[in-house]
């Protein structure tokens, strides 16, 4: 029987919540990692029971862990990133010049071919890669060394890494999101690296058009459909069509176009969703509602899904990994928020309903199609 | 030989983890090292018998102590002492437990 496992990772651990294709009766797994801040967790898409973890602390750092059976058991494995090179400090908050230190990972993207392949997004902002399922890991030192890693600047979070798209079309084709730096494309396997940010516009710099500076969120794309590519910036839903080359902006009728997650449905290229946020002051949904917006066009034209969701009262914020969606033929779709619901919809968005309500606040959520 | 120097066989140094510790190294008390007798030698072998330990205590790349993290023993914070310093004879004769402690901090 088809089914789902939903992989949350959360401020003190991590749970796992499964069910089958009607997703409808949930079990949810103990505390996994308990005490640990569990930025992310992912599942390979070649192995389902392989899942890697990523737990991190202030006292004891960062640690890998690696499940090979579905998520009910993991253990550690290695943890040592070392960056290579040294392309010169960025500046810090304090206008100071800082040099590269690897403090903790924000994103784990397995090999869309090799269940022992995964790559690691890390603050301060590098990708790593490991061939060996996770004991060992590598950095991938032509992101830093292209060039512009100097013009790199922390966001409020850090400067961190936060988003690594794998193009399952060209698999030597790969995207990552840095903040406050922009998004970047590879088209060797990762070996070296380019800007991709013409046509954004950011108020919050200098230069609005400046070729590195935006605090970009999360992208994605589909598969079908891998040149075109969804864009969720600080302020801005943006949309390329010609694989990062050129974006421009598809906000259209968003009620706010702040926001963090933003992803396409699983079978319709030119379905997306994103969670607007009424602005970077306050991290909270407009009107103490909780909408998530669907565009059936892909964007543009955006449609408020609230049934089954708080429609006042509500002050929670989405992170930008807490958006997943499952490729059963009825396609859920799935976020977290800080407040510790996970919501399913199995219908595409069209109903809500809370798999959960009271997990410490949801940093990620990743569904795995059983 | 002067009071409180180490005689004879010894039992070994007492270590004992903080629970997150304990849980990763999978690890139900104390763990008992036959050899080191400095700071860095603690860890060195507490990594080599554990090693999901390491990069916890010290940073992998610079060896420093993570900034929460601090070892007592005998009622005296070593934390700041000479990695290479001998270790206070009444841990290595087993008698003092040789404690690793998260720094109370955070929510």
């Amino acid at each position: 029987m088809a089914g789902v496992r939903v992989l949350v990772g959360t401020r003190k651990g991590a749970f796992v919540l499964t069910s089958d294709e009607r997703r409808q009766d949930w079990q949810v797994s103990e505390p996994l990692f308990g005490g640990w801040e569990v930025m992310h967790l992912k599942g390979s898409p070649t192995n389902p029971d392989r899942v890697y973890a990523a737990p991190s602390g202030g006292w004891f750092g960062q640690v890998v862990q690696r499940s090979d059976d579905g998520g009910r058991t993991f253990s550690p494995v290695g943890n040592d990133f070392r960056y290579q090179g040294d392309p010169g400090p960025y500046q810090g908050h304090d206008g100071l010049p800082h040099p590269w230190a690897f403090s903790r990972v924000w994103h784990l993207e397995p090999s869309l071919t090799d269940p022992d392949t995964v790559y690691a997004g890390v603050e301060d902002a590098a990708l790593f890669r490991s061939t060996d399922a996770g004991a060992s890991w590598q950095e991938l030192p032509g992101l830093r060394g292209h060039g512009s890693a100097s013009q790199w600047q922390p966001g409020a979070g850090g400067l961190c890494l936060h988003t690594i798209v794998l193009d399952p079309s060209d698999d030597q084709r790969m995207y990552t999101a840095v903040s406050a730096a922009g998004a970047f494309r590879s088209d060797d396997a990762g070996q070296s690296w380019r800007p991709i940010n013409k046509g954004l516009v950011s108020q919050g710099i200098p230069d609005e058009q400046a070729e590195v500076g935006h605090c970009v969120h999360k992208l994605a794309l589909h598969p079908a459909r891998p040149q075109t590519l969804f864009m969720q910036k600080h302020w801005d839903v943006m949309r390329s069509d010609d694989a990062g080359e050129s974006w421009h902006e598809v906000s259209g009728d968003l009620p706010s176009d702040f926001g963090f997650p933003i992803d396409v449905h699983a079978h319709e290229p030119d379905t997306v969703y994103v969670v607007p946020i009424t602005s970077d002051t306050f991290h909270v949904p407009p009107d103490g509602a909780l909408r998530v917006y669907r565009s059936r066009t892909g964007g543009g034209e955006w449609e408020p899904l609230t049934k089954g969701l708080p429609q006042e009262n509500c002050f929670v914020n989405v992170l930008r990994d807490a958006m997943a969606v499952d490729r059963l033929d009825s396609s859920g779709v799935y976020f977290g928020t800080t407040g510790g619901q996970v919501y399913c919809s199995p219908d595409g968005g069209d109903s809500w309903s809370a798999i959960v309500r009271d997990l410490p606040p949801v940093l990620s959520v990743e569904v795995q199609t059983l | 030989m002067t009071a409180g120097a180490v005689s004879g066989a010894r039992p070994g140094v007492r270590v004992v983890l903080p629970a997150h510790l304990r849980a990763l190294a999978g690890v139900d008390g104390e763990v008992v090292l036959d050899g080191p007798t400095t700071l860095a030698g603690v860890l060195d072998a507490l990594e080599r018998r554990h090693p999901a330990l390491r990069g916890t205590c010290r940073d992998q790349a610079t060896g420093r102590r993570r900034p929460f993290v601090r070892f007592f023993a005998c009622r005296e914070d070593l934390s700041h002492d000479p990695v290479d310093a001998e270790l206070p004879a009444p841990v290595l004769r087993g008698d003092e437990p040789f404690l690793v402690v998260g720094a109370m901090a955070g929510g």
